[in-house]
């Protein structure tokens, strides 16, 4: 724990940085939309120039005039004084991008980016002239790391003094109306001037003063006249008038000039006498006017100076502040995760012993149990909350990656994010943005058209990628779907045979040649352009989804366009799964991915082929598979009077039955990692640990049936 | 100076700033997002001042500031502005709103506090 608190305003700078950024995205996706009211501009504006005020904060000095530049162009906006074309807004999308790439060089006290200047170039020819001139240098001052606080202020020594005429000041000091309407005190900016330096202070009260009256508190009656018996600089007299100078009558002189002052006795002065002061009307109640004049002395500035009642009480200074939040390590939470992984196990194990150990269902023990578990769901439930985070952050990336890929080949791109508050795992979240980089980028570069082409096809020269999230069946599904020509197929196929991934003659479906697009060492740009250059192919992509128990489909249609479907599990650590026996094995099948389970009856059962079965299920037809057989646990054999299926679905809608020996229980099992060793088993998801200690593998029922279907019948490595 | 401070400010690292700046000091802190927020928090709380940012959402500085003026109870509460800018036009207007001084952005703590001293004694 850091105990530095500027360190800590640091870290919380940057992450407000983020949302800010974040914020801006959001307006400026507002303003390309076609939204030009004062609050989106505002928005942006407010974005930029928080960030610029926290950088100055910290003497951030590359953030700040970047910042600055920025918010003067957003300025110029916001008055209406340039109106943003559409070059323009795409200039404020770079500029935001250049903000966010300095903030993160800034905060990771690396070098700045390049480009920057450029940038700011660009930014500065947006303006008009006049407002260029007006655009001046900026120049601020750290912080600085310490925070020390000497408050102690002398009290105000009025006595009066042997006087050294030679030097010092004379100041007339006439307060206006707007003076205490505007919340300043008179008397407190005396009491600032003589912490400067010994003071005599005269109040000059006008002869034909009123009686006091309440209702014009605000104004003023009288003015004063001080001689500060200090040499101090002019500026330094200036600055106690700081606040006041627009609200009042001020000449400071320097002393010898005017000595006409005397300082020990208190005389009245005639308004006439006194050409500064402005003619006065009533008394204020509420200021120490005193008699005539008086030097102000220390007791008469005590009971003057509470000018305001201050609450009895302190007041609860939390009151009021939004939700708390905290920021915690990444590495505790996961920790905790890990800790309730192992204690899902212990719960099991401790279940299993105490069945075995006879106990009734009735018993204080297996009640107690029961509760336990309830209780460990909901503990794992709140922590993967804890994990989980909106896909926003991440779709914002892409649109960045949009933008960037779409400039490089000249095309015209319009991202559209659906769903963008599904919340994910923070992991999955992290390992999923270079693979959906790659495919954005894919599909800016091979899927879209140039704008030619596509007015050609009767299309919007603008193309459109949708990114999408959403939870379905227990899992998250990401789409990345462009409306460009569609998987050109006769290609891929002729590529394949070229690169001798498949047969010359093999018949494969549109399916199946969608599917060669993962294999290695696979590219459809005859040339390799600069963007998909610096990429990986989609093999790559594929196994970074695998690895995160994902599945990666396509659908494309020719002139239409292509779709890629991710699907996720929500968590990575623990699983809702039913435990079932298969050929003597036990196995898990996760819960998401089971729609029903029934008794299998002969009657059902169409047999297709010596292997191929079809079940029917409510009217409709699903493929019938033996679990048992299909993992390779026993041969083949006479299903008939075999026991129970499990109606499976996948993400897409497809269904698939398979037989099962036994269910043996419905539970939260904790996902364990195969390990790099075992390489990618058919079907196999990952691996749990049993209540009894047993290891179970957890299925994975689409990769198991469709799995083989997808990698069609060609050898991969065949010459 | 055991002082009752409302900060208002829509940044959190500013509010974060002004917090720990001013309870450095010994002063009690109230923090408010925006104008709307600020004025819902001063319905319970009798500031000795109050500092508050220019640019927020919903009200921002000026608005706040006239509103306050028309509590009368507020009506010689100190208010500092902090803005980031020194343009004498934008001084003016928040002396029409009813500013007592400005801070100007990124405050030196020792200024903002001797400021503070100065509006409030």
């Amino acid at each position: 724990m850091t105990t530095d608190p500027m360190a800590e305003i640091r870290t919380s700078f940057f992450a407000e940085c983020d949302e800010l950024l974040e914020s801006l995205q959001d307006a400026l996706n507002l303003m390309d939309e076609g939204e030009h009211d004062s609050e989106t501009i505002n928005v942006v504006f407010r974005a930029v120039h928080s960030i610029k005020g926290g950088a100055g904060a910290f003497g951030l000095d590359a953030l700040v005039s970047f910042a600055h530049q920025y918010e003067t162009v957003m300025d110029e906006v916001r008055s209406g004084r340039l109106v943003p074309d559409a070059s323009a807004i795409k200039l404020f999308f770079r500029a935001a991008d250049m903000l966010q790439d300095i903030v993160r060089t800034t905060r990771d006290e690396q070098h700045p980016p390049p480009g920057i200047e450029d940038m700011l170039a660009l930014l500065k020819a947006l303006l008009h002239e006049d407002a260029q001139e007006l655009d001046e240098p900026v120049a601020f001052t750290p912080l600085g790391l310490s925070l020390e606080f000497d408050l102690g202020a002398p009290a105000i020594d009025v006595a009066p003094a042997e006087i050294d005429d030679d030097f010092g000041w004379t100041i007339t000091f006439t307060p206006n109306a707007g003076l205490y309407a505007s919340g300043n005190e008179a008397l407190l900016i005396l009491r600032s001037l003589s912490n400067l330096g010994h003071c005599v202070i005269r109040c000059l009260v006008p002869e034909d003063l009123p009686p006091p009256d309440e209702s014009n508190a605000e104004t003023p009656l009288l003015s004063w006249r001080i001689i500060l018996e200090e040499d101090v600089p002019e500026s330094d007299i200036r600055q106690v008038f700081d606040f006041v100078n627009d609200v009042c009558q001020l000449q400071i002189s320097p002393r010898k000039v005017i000595d006409d002052l005397a300082p020990t006795r208190p005389e009245r002065i005639s308004p006439t006498a006194e050409a500064a002061l402005p003619p006065v009307g009533s008394t204020s109640a509420k200021k120490p006017a005193g008699d005539d004049a008086c030097p102000i002395s220390s007791a008469a500035s005590k009971v003057s100076l509470v000018p305001h009642p201050r609450p009895a009480r302190p007041v609860d200074t939390n009151a009021h502040e939004p939700a708390t939040m905290v920021r915690v390590d990444m590495e505790k939470i996961d920790r905790l995760v890990n800790l309730i992984g192992e204690l899902v196990i212990n719960q099991a194990m401790l279940a299993q012993s105490v069945e075995t150990a006879g106990m009734s269902q009735q018993s204080d023990i297996m009640a107690g149990l029961e509760s336990f578990m309830t209780l460990t769901r909901d503990i794992k439930e709140s922590v993967m909350t804890i994990r989980a985070q909106p896909v926003k952050s991440l779709f914002q990336r892409m649109a960045r990656i949009v933008r960037e890929a779409s400039a490089s080949v000249e095309k015209e791109v319009r991202l559209k994010s659906v769903g963008e508050y599904t919340e994910v795992d923070k992991t999955v979240i992290e390992r999923l943005a270079d693979p959906l980089t790659q495919m954005i980028r894919n599909a800016v570069d091979h899927g879209l058209e140039r704008p030619d082409v596509r007015r050609a096809a009767s299309k919007p020269p603008e193309g459109q990628i949708t990114l999408s999230a959403s939870h379905r069946a227990g899992r998250v599904l990401i789409e990345i779907e462009d409306d460009g020509a569609g998987i050109d197929r006769p290609k891929v196929r002729d590529i394949a045979i070229q690169k001798r991934l498949i047969a010359p003659d093999a018949s494969l479906t549109d399916a199946e040649i969608d599917q060669l697009l993962f294999l290695p060492g696979f590219s459809t740009a005859t040339e390799v352009s600069a963007l998909s250059g610096r990429g990986v192919g989609m093999d790559v992509v594929k196994a970074a989804i695998t690895s995160l128990g994902g599945r990666i489909t396509t659908t494309s249609v020719p002139g239409q366009g292509t779709k890629f479907s991710i699907s996720l599990p929500l968590t990575l650590a623990v699983l809702d799964g039913m435990v079932v026996q298969a050929a003597g094995q036990t196995l898990v099948v996760p819960l998401s991915a089971i729609i029903e389970t029934a008794k299998l009856e002969e009657q059902n059962i169409h047999r297709l082929s010596a292997s191929g079965m079809m079940m029917r299920f409510r009217q409709e037809l699903v493929p019938l598979f033996d679990l048992g057989q299909k993992l390779g646990f026993r041969d083949m054999r006479d299903i008939a009077a075999a026991g129970i299926v499990l109606l499976t679905v996948q993400e897409d809608g497809r269904r698939a039955a398979l037989i099962v020996d036994a269910i043996m229980e419905q539970r939260q099992v904790v996902i364990k990692g195969l390990g790099q060793t075992c390489g990618h088993i058919p079907g196999v998801a990952a691996a749990t640990i049993l209540g009894d200690g047993q290891i179970a593998l957890i299925l994975d029922p689409g990769d198991l049936v469709w799995g083989g279907a997808s990698s069609p019948h060609f050898d991969t490595k065949a010459g | 100076m055991s002082l009752n401070i409302l900060a208002v400010d829509d940044s959190r690292t500013m509010r974060d700033m002004l917090r720990i700046s001013l309870t450095g000091a010994g002063m009690l802190v109230t923090t408010a997002d925006d104008g709307v927020h600020a004025l819902e928090v001063l319905e319970a709380l009798h500031p000795d001042a109050i500092i508050s940012d220019v640019n927020m959402p919903r009200l921002d500085g000026f608005g706040f500031i006239e509103a306050v003026r028309r509590i009368d109870r507020l009506r010689a509460t100190p208010i500092l502005m902090l803005t980031t800018e020194s343009a004498p036009e934008l001084k003016a207007r928040a002396r029409n709103a009813g500013a007592t001084g400005w801070i100007v952005k990124p405050f030196d703590p020792q200024k903002l506090l001797s400021s503070l001293q100065m509006v409030t004694g």
